[in-house]
């Protein structure tokens, strides 16, 4: 166990530091920096799923005025190291997904560069493709690699267990492609100096020294050759947590047009087919327990899809390996590769969809039992972690629920479905529980620096892409090197700046805070209290600073009111609570802002978000902010969040865990669970639209 | 096919040469580099673009510069007067109404020019009556904010911020 700093500026609401230049408008973001003279750059996608490029005729194109280069897999230069193979652009005629670059246009003008895109003509060679996933569709494998985690565990006997369950929940869930759609467009601007020897990428990233890593070995630079930039970003949620496509092809473009940047956003559109997007899942959840809903086996096997192109796994399963007490238990995953674009992080890989439908089961296993849905879960807590049996560092999933239902306002409801009737509308709650492993990434460096000014700097490759970074690591800095918050001067966004880690897996602040509370108490211990202007020292996150011997993870409760009008379907979520326990918070304000944007796109998944991928072309026919629908402000009603006072020094210095993605998981059960008890309907399949409960 | 244009923003005059489908967004970006209005869709389907337009807001990609020539736009960043923030940008970061903050720009410039047009009682979707005053709950915010998309959901703090802002 490590010793916590002394909190004095963390758990402070100090407003964000940059919140002044992004109401202005003047925080610049990937696209906003100002450069000489730059160019820019569009793309053409193919319009099939699978074939091959026999042919490009780019004289249209090049006969505008304005034209800079147009790019095709027959003048692309040879890429170095492809074995990505996301990164394989304009390296063959091959097809994989409707979607990819086949070329692409450098130009003066956005304008040019667009209408000559379209200019472009492609000649193809199409060959079936298969974009469609099934429960049972032939592909089928076992994903996963040695060093991640198990696709598949089984504990006790399964199937025994099941024969002998007084109570059977089976049931099979489903939920949608979904996109991440971070506000800011993916966006990269690429700059070749020194006669093409160092590139700077402009990057709209969630890990700036990730970018670099994997565009270096692209291109077959050094890591020194490759600077990446990225002091705010337009959000994220997951798919700005790798380098994708985009970044080679503008680095390429840049290089074929050297000192000129080259400035590539992708449009809302191709956000769609290059940036990653959620798996869509199906997910059989069987729960055996007895008259009293102790559940006595506990099986969870979840089918997904992958590209052709590379492998990603989400694994929704997982969360059915801590959650609750059950003797016998089984967890599966099987994936089908397809001919559709990369899968990559969204929002809670995994426990998003995974929690939907066991958490959805679990409510389908209280009405079972005729038990109230909080106390169930009660009833299954376990001692220990189920997985490894060891103890739990900070579990206080039962209080996020009572002291949850207490402040909703749960006790007392009518348990029985469609009991609640208000004019034309159906009145329903539901409840839902929350868990996220604390994740740390090891590897991180800060460095600290006592300025001229008397002010400490503080310098790390950290990325805030709405998470509150630039505040949080200030407030961690000023108690870790004993000044007040104003007393550090924070540097981010920069590869110039030591090594860190991603913003993702909600391990930012933790392995960026610890790096930080190193680096601060080996500056003291190397120059005390009043060191010399120019003193610095530099010190990395040990990689231990989890403690083994506990499962760590957060917990919280969710619960919400719909209403489901019963003439029209249409489905309104008047009232949500989410009640956490995060470990130390280290800044109230940004904190709730999290907890509250997580449930917002929670309630999103259970009523809104799904990507219709078309199976006779394989696009996403509804790819746009018209059709893909997110919550809009008359969405979100009387939404309010709480949290457990509390620290957990076994996750980090700080006592505190990560607090990203919590937010989102549980929340699509809770409301497809109240809508449930509204209406009696029980829609399996995210998300819960009007025609499914009208049924 | 060019055309040369006359633009007033935030209060600096610019005389600039644009493409004629170029459209306000972009001049203003691409052109004249002023960046506080954002893209988010080009579509007018998100409102990261709002700006106010001789005082109306609009969003700034559905506007085609050209048929602008010799308008006042005022994007957030001219909002702010002599270095202090306008009252509902004072408000969005009091309530931390934002995280990522690319649709703040929008939101704000919207915002302001919603409460204009709430001065004028001007009735939304969910005001009672046509002709009476309209009074600003919190359902008129959430339902006259509704063109501004946040991705990262911090509606509940917009609210809070608005109904600030507006006392
Ligand atoms: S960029 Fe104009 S509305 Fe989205
Ligand atoms: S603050 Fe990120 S989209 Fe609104």
């Amino acid at each position: 166990m490590t010793e916590t700093s002394q909190p004095r500026a963390v758990g402070r609401p100090l407003a964000r530091l940059e919140g002044a230049d992004k109401v202005t408008g003047r925080a610049p973001y990937a696209y906003e920096h100002p450069f000489d003279d730059p160019l820019y750059l569009h793309p053409v996608l193919s319009t099939f799923a699978r074939g091959r490029v026999t042919g490009v005729d780019a004289s249209g194109a090049e006969a505008l005025e304005g034209v800079r280069a147009v790019l095709t897999s027959a003048n692309a230069e040879r890429l170095a190291d492809t074995e990505d193979r996301e990164f394989a652009v304009l390296q063959s005629e091959e097809v994989a997904f409707h979607g990819q670059f086949v070329a692409a246009v450098v130009a003066d003008t956005p304008e040019v560069a667009r209408q000559a895109a379209g200019l472009v003509r492609v000649d193809s060679e199409r060959s079936p493709h298969d974009v469609v996933l099934t429960g049972d569709h032939e592909g089928l494998y076992r994903p996963g690699s040695e060093d991640g985690p198990a696709s598949d565990t089984e504990q006790g006997d399964v199937g025994a267990a099941l024969e002998r369950a007084e109570v059977l929940v089976d049931h099979t869930y489903r939920t949608p492609t979904e996109h991440n759609n971070p506000m800011e467009p993916h966006t990269t601007v690429a700059l070749w100096e020194e006669g093409a020897q160092r590139l700077t990428l402009y990057d709209s990233t969630q890990g700036v020294h990730v970018v670099r890593a994997s565009v270096a070995t692209v291109f077959g630079l050094e890591l020194d050759q490759v600077r990446v930039v990225a002091p705010h970003v337009g959000g994220g949620f997951g798919s700005k947590g790798e380098a994708h496509a985009h970044d080679v092809l503008a680095a390429m473009a840049a290089r074929a047009l050297p000192g000129r940047p080259v400035k590539f956003a992708l449009t809302r559109q191709q956000m769609f087919c290059l940036v990653g997007y959620r798996t869509p899942t199906i997910q059989r959840v069987r729960l055996g327990a007895d008259r009293n809903g102790r559940l006595g086996v506990l099986v969870h096997d979840s089918v997904e899809q992958t590209s052709t192109v590379k492998e990603f796994s989400e694994q929704s399963a997982m969360c059915s390996r801590w959650m609750y007490a059950a003797p016998h238990r089984r967890t599966t995953h099987r994936t089908a590769a397809l001919d559709v674009p990369v899968n990559f992080w969204m929002r809670a890989p995994g426990e998003a969809p995974g929690m939907y439908a066991l958490e959805a089961a679990m409510d389908e296993l209280a009405q079972a039992c005729g038990l109230d849905p909080v106390e169930l879960r009660v009833r299954n807590e376990p001692g220990t972690d189920p997985q490894s049996g060891n103890p739990w560092s900070d579990r206080q999933l039962v209080r996020c629920l009572r002291e949850g239902a207490e402040r909703f306002g749960w006790y007392g409801r009518d348990p029985a479905p469609r009991s609640r009737r208000e004019g034309n509308w159906m009145v329903g709650t539901g409840v839902a529980a929350a868990s996220y492993p604390h994740l740390f990434n090891p590897g991180s460096v800060a460095r600290v620096r006592y300025g001229d000014d008397g002010r400490y700097e503080v310098g790390i490759g950290a990325v805030d892409i709405g998470t509150g970074a630039w505040t949080a690591l200030t407030q961690i800095a000023a108690d870790a090197l004993g000044c007040s918050a104003e007393g550090v001067r924070l540097r981010i966004g920069d590869t110039d700046l030591p090594t860190a880690s991603v913003a993702g897996g909600s391990s930012g602040t933790s392995s960026w805070g610890t790096a930080i509370v190193t680096a601060a108490r080996a500056f003291r211990a190397e120059h005390g209290d009043s060191p010399a202007p120019g003193a610095s020292s530099q010190a990395s996150a040990a990689q231990d600073t989890v403690d083994e011997g506990y499962a760590v993870y957060s917990f919280g409760a969710h619960f919400a009111e719909v209403r489901v009008h019963a003439d029209t379907g249409e489905i309104r979520v008047p009232r949500m609570f989410g009640m956490f326990s995060v470990g130390r918070v280290v800044n109230p304000r940004m904190v709730r802002s999290q907890f509250l944007g997580g449930m917002v796109m929670g309630m999103s998944m259970a009523l809104h978000e799904e990507s219709f991928r078309d199976p006779r072309h394989g696009h996403v026919a509804n790819g746009d902010f018209a059709e893909y629908h997110i919550p809009t402000n008359a969405d979100v009603g009387d939404l309010r969040v709480d949290w457990l006072e509390g620290e957990d020094p076994r996750a980090t210095p700080m006592g505190s865990r990560g607090v990203g993605e919590i937010g989102i998981v549980g929340t699509a059960a809770a409301v497809a669970n109240a809508v449930h008890h509204a209406t009696g309907v029980r829609v399996r399949d995210l998300p819960v639209t009007p025609d499914k409960v009208l049924g | 096919m060019e055309a040369t244009i006359t633009l007033y923003v935030d209060g600096g005059r610019h005389d600039l040469t644009v493409d004629t489908r170029t459209t306000l967004l972009d001049a203003l970006r691409d052109r004249l580099g002023v960046t506080s209005p954002k893209k988010g869709c080009d579509h007018g389907q998100c409102g990261a673009c709002t700006v106010l337009l001789e005082g109306r807001r609009v969003v700034s990609c559905l506007a085609l510069a050209v048929a602008h020539d010799g308008a006042r736009v005022t994007t957030a960043a001219g909002l702010a007067e002599e270095g202090r923030l306008h009252p509902v940008a004072r408000a969005f970061v009091d309530h931390d109404g934002f995280q990522c903050g690319y649709c703040t720009p929008g939101q704000v410039c919207s915002a302001v020019g919603m409460l204009e047009e709430v001065a004028a009682d001007w009735p939304s979707h969910v005001t009672e009556g046509l002709d009476a005053p309209v009074r600003l709950s919190d359902e008129e915010i959430r339902e006259r904010m509704s063109g501004n998309l946040c991705r990262c959901g911090a509606y509940v703090n917009i609210v809070a911020a608005i109904r600030e802002a507006a006392r």
